[in-house]
């Protein structure tokens, strides 16, 4: 059972490895342009780029070399296990992406953190408390937020909370408190959502047979809510929270470039701008197995967080007399 | 109804989940107090990315935040002074350039800068794309402290391009086997602590500099690319010398009195680069008439906020021995670009647009690109005012590389470039890379001047101060008439400081912060 979801797994990861790949070769080698230009701009800067130069990278990287021939010499490093070289900076593209991936996974979970738990605590509010102004104030405040690009969201809260407050650094990465700003921009972003999701989860379970009962053996409201309800919110919320980690960690870009956040949207920009085709194939990729990998996590999380689901598969067994 | 199945105690979910939640908000607002009171950093914001090690890539930043040295120094007038070479002469027939090493100068490692260690470091460059290949230079060698520069022909600019940032000198543990740097040891006050690419790095004081000792201790070096990032880190007083602002944000920085704005004009130019051999544009009347439709003043006066910037000439005043006072200026004339126009053979269709004799619509394409912010917005405000005189311009933000490669395949028509002549401190190095025979990537397309090319070719040559002088002042002349680029604006320099710090002051080539002479305010 086990080894058949781990080679399930494992094709999955192949089939993601290979196809996404080639794409990225394929699309950076379709755009238009001349790449050796782009690659000798990327390394030296747009002031010292000249024919001479361009000339001297394209030698230097086989540039004029067949595209089938290349993409093929990419397959056999990627069989033994080597992404390669980054064509701008000269260092192994393992080596550059496992830093970003490390500084792109601590903001996206901050900022998943802080996502989940404004989300649970303005759904459950306003599941709670249907009517009034608190609902009001809380739609309104999502349908701004919903409204608003990160890039303008970032700098509004930057202005307010560095620039006036003075209570956190504007930009930078070196320490802790440095996560904060791009953390909540991010947050902002997503609480929306996930206000959303609580809400409707929420407002079911409040409204079940079971929550009801709760009650009626006896329950305070609040002890009904916290064992009985906020479990099954909760894993309504978990899926969908999943999802978003994902997408969150691959649209980053914006926010990283604003607060010079040293992580993979940032690079994969930087890549795809200065065609390295390395960089984009490792970076893509990276986001690529991330997405399996965590859809994969989730699931399992879920199978193990819902008893239900675990009592539906040890069902048939037990039901046989 | 069935009773609901009994979860388990939920207590440590519970406070789990607290816990995590709070985590989120509290450990990354836990400010490094500890970090601010141990050392007085000085914390320094540019666009710059440290993306690499390398001197041909990088060597920018490592030589304004001065770690590492170049043989040949310049002053602000741009004259060029002792370095890592305390002194420098050619041989006489001045195919052999002698440099003697300042004996005291030592690493960072602790090891003394020699002759054959500079003369290694050279010798690596040379081997790499980069300005020291366009001087001719064949072999260097190390000679009894000297390093010798043999040359294929005599080069009198050798010395300036030896200060372009590409030529600074690491020591020989810098380089791993393979020829990589590895580690960045140099020779400058200040020496690496950290470097995390592509944003950020430290530095420090290194206390076996044998000149004057810096008072600034530490450095800490962000790279932000976004103009509105540098600009709240200085508003915000967390960054003390920030780079480059957006010009819509100078009045709000003026304002500021924590911080001090200055802008220094620099020498770069802001042209449109014009393919002269396009049939529209060979004829000379055509490009003047280009020159005299565009509101130079009312580009720099709204878009770079600092009317001072709209050019005359090619070359800004900030470039003494190249700008000529009694040139005559180019200026705005809209009748004057439509009657040459007209004696060109266009003339206005009904919809306004030109078009000429065999019926053809004059539509020009123009590439630009955005790594200068202000390139983009001077584009569309040209696009409007060609349009005035019934010039149909598209405009097209594109990679700054589409220029050299449009100029290589002859698809360029038209570019908006910022050209820098303080790339090598003297420019004779860009103008023969733009003005030469062939043209050039960033510089003339479609167009030869014997004059200039021969110019240039004699002021290789030429030691003579006065005879110098006046070479300059024919090409000069000479790309004003004919106008194979035309000038747009000069480029003026951003920064602001801390008024914490004493002593700042603009380096107007940028090949230093000049932070080894600042201090702090008490």
């Amino acid at each position: 059972m086990l080894g058949r979801r781990v080679f399930r797994l494992l094709l999955q990861v192949v089939f993601v490895l290979l196809t996404v790949g080639t794409l990225c070769f394929a699309m950076a080698e379709l755009l238009p342009g001349d790449a050796a230009y782009r690659i000798a701009a990327g390394r030296y800067g747009y002031d010292l780029v000249n024919t001479e130069i361009a000339e001297a990278v394209r030698a230097e990287l086989g540039l004029d070399r067949p595209a089938l021939l290349r993409w093929a010499e990419w397959l056999g490093q990627v069989a033994q296990g080597n992404m390669g070289q980054s064509m701008v900076l000269g260092d192994p593209v393992l080596h550059l992406v496992a830093y970003q991936l490390g500084q792109t996974v601590w903001l996206s979970l901050v900022a998943w953190l802080m996502a989940l738990t404004l989300g649970i605590s303005l759904g459950l509010w306003t599941a709670m408390h249907p009517e009034g102004w608190a609902r009001q104030a809380v739609d309104g405040l999502n349908t701004v937020l919903r409204a608003s690009p990160s890039f303008l969201l970032g700098v509004v809260l930057t202005t307010l909370l560095a620039v006036e407050l003075g209570w956190f650094p504007v930009a930078g990465h070196e320490d802790a408190e440095h996560v904060f700003l791009p953390a909540l921009t991010l947050a902002l972003a997503l609480c929306p959502g996930f206000t959303q999701v609580v809400r409707d989860a929420a407002r079911r379970v409040l409204g079940s047979d079971a929550f009801e009962f709760a009650q009626v053996k006896g329950l305070p409201v609040r002890a009904a809510l916290w064992r009985h309800a906020l479990p099954q919110i909760l894993l309504a919320t978990l899926a969908y929270a999943g999802v978003q980690l994902v997408l969150l960690i691959e649209g980053m870009v914006v926010v990283e470039t604003l607060f010079a956040w040293p992580g993979i949207g940032h690079a994969l920009v930087h890549a795809v701008i200065a065609r390295d085709i390395p960089m984009i194939q490792g970076t893509a990729l990276t986001m690529a197995l991330l997405f399996v990998l965590l859809s994969r996590a989730i699931d399992l999380l879920l199978h193990a967080l819902d008893p239900r689901l675990v009592d539906a598969q040890a069902a048939p067994a037990s039901a046989t007399p | 109804m069935s009773i609901p199945h009994r979860y388990p105690p939920t207590l440590p979910r519970r406070h789990l989940l607290a816990l995590a939640c709070s985590t989120a908000f509290v450990i990354p607002a836990l400010p490094s107090l500890a970090l601010a009171q141990g050392r007085r950093a000085l914390k320094v914001v540019s666009p710059w990315e440290v993306s690499n090690l390398d001197p041909s890539k990088s060597g920018y930043v490592f030589t304004r935040l001065e770690i590492a040295e170049t043989l040949v120094e310049v002053d602000d007038q741009g004259l060029l002074i002792p370095g890592l070479a305390s002194r420098w002469a050619p041989s006489s027939d001045g195919l052999e350039w002698r440099f003697t090493i300042r004996p005291t100068a030592r690493f960072h490692d602790n090891t003394p800068v020699t002759a054959e260690a500079v003369a290694a470091c050279l010798r690596r460059t040379l081997a790499q794309p980069g300005v020291l290949r366009n001087t001719g230079a064949q072999q260097i060698t190390a000679q009894g402290g000297e390093v010798v520069i043999r040359l294929a022909k005599p080069f009198s600019p050798l010395p300036a391009f030896l200060a372009h940032n590409s030529t600074l000198i690491l020591a020989p543990a810098a380089f791993a086997a393979d020829g990589v740097v590895k580690q960045l040891i140099g020779s400058g006050p200040y020496q690496v602590v950290d470097v995390k690419p592509p944003q950020s790095m430290r530095t420090r004081r290194f206390d076996g500099f044998d000149g004057k000792p810096p008072q600034i201790e530490a450095v800490d070096y962000l790279g932000a690319s976004r103009g509105e990032t540098r600009g709240m880190m200085a508003s915000a007083g967390q960054a003390d010398l920030v780079f480059t602002h957006d010009p819509v944000n100078f009045a709000r920085l003026r304002a500021d009195r924590k911080i001090k704005l200055q802008l220094q004009p620099m020498p770069r130019t802001i042209y449109i680069k014009v393919n002269a051999g396009h049939r529209f544009l060979s004829d000379v009347r055509v490009r003047r008439a280009l020159s005299l439709a565009l509101d130079r003043l009312g580009m720099a006066t709204t878009l770079l906020r600092a009317p001072e910037a709209a050019a005359t000439q090619l070359f800004p005043p900030v470039m003494a021995e190249w700008h000529v006072r009694g040139l005559p200026p180019l200026t705005q004339n809209v009748e004057q670009a439509r009657a040459l126009l007209r004696e060109a053979g266009w003339q206005p269709g009904n919809d306004g647009v030109l078009r000429n004799q065999a019926g053809e619509v004059f539509k020009v394409a123009l590439r630009t690109f955005s790594d200068r912010p202000e390139l983009p917005p001077i584009a569309t405000a040209i696009q409007a005012q060609f349009r005035v005189v019934g010039i149909d311009m598209a405009v097209s933000v594109v990679n700054s590389s589409e220029i050299p490669s449009g100029h290589q395949n002859g698809s360029l028509e038209l570019a908006l470039v910022a050209r820098n002549y303080g790339l090598v401190p003297d420019p004779l190095g860009t103008l023969l890379q733009d003005f030469g025979p062939q043209g050039g990537d960033w510089g003339a397309m479609g167009w030869h001047s014997a004059q200039v090319s021969q110019t240039l070719a004699d002021m290789g040559q030429a030691v003579d101060d006065r005879r110098r002088s006046a070479l300059r002042g024919s090409i000069a002349t000479v790309l004003q008439a004919e106008l194979p680029v035309i000038p747009v604006a000069w480029y003026q320099h951003s920064v602001t400081a801390s008024t914490r710090l004493t002593n700042v002051s603009v380096d107007p080539l940028e090949r230093s912060y000049r932070i080894s002479r600042m201090g702090w305010a008490a």
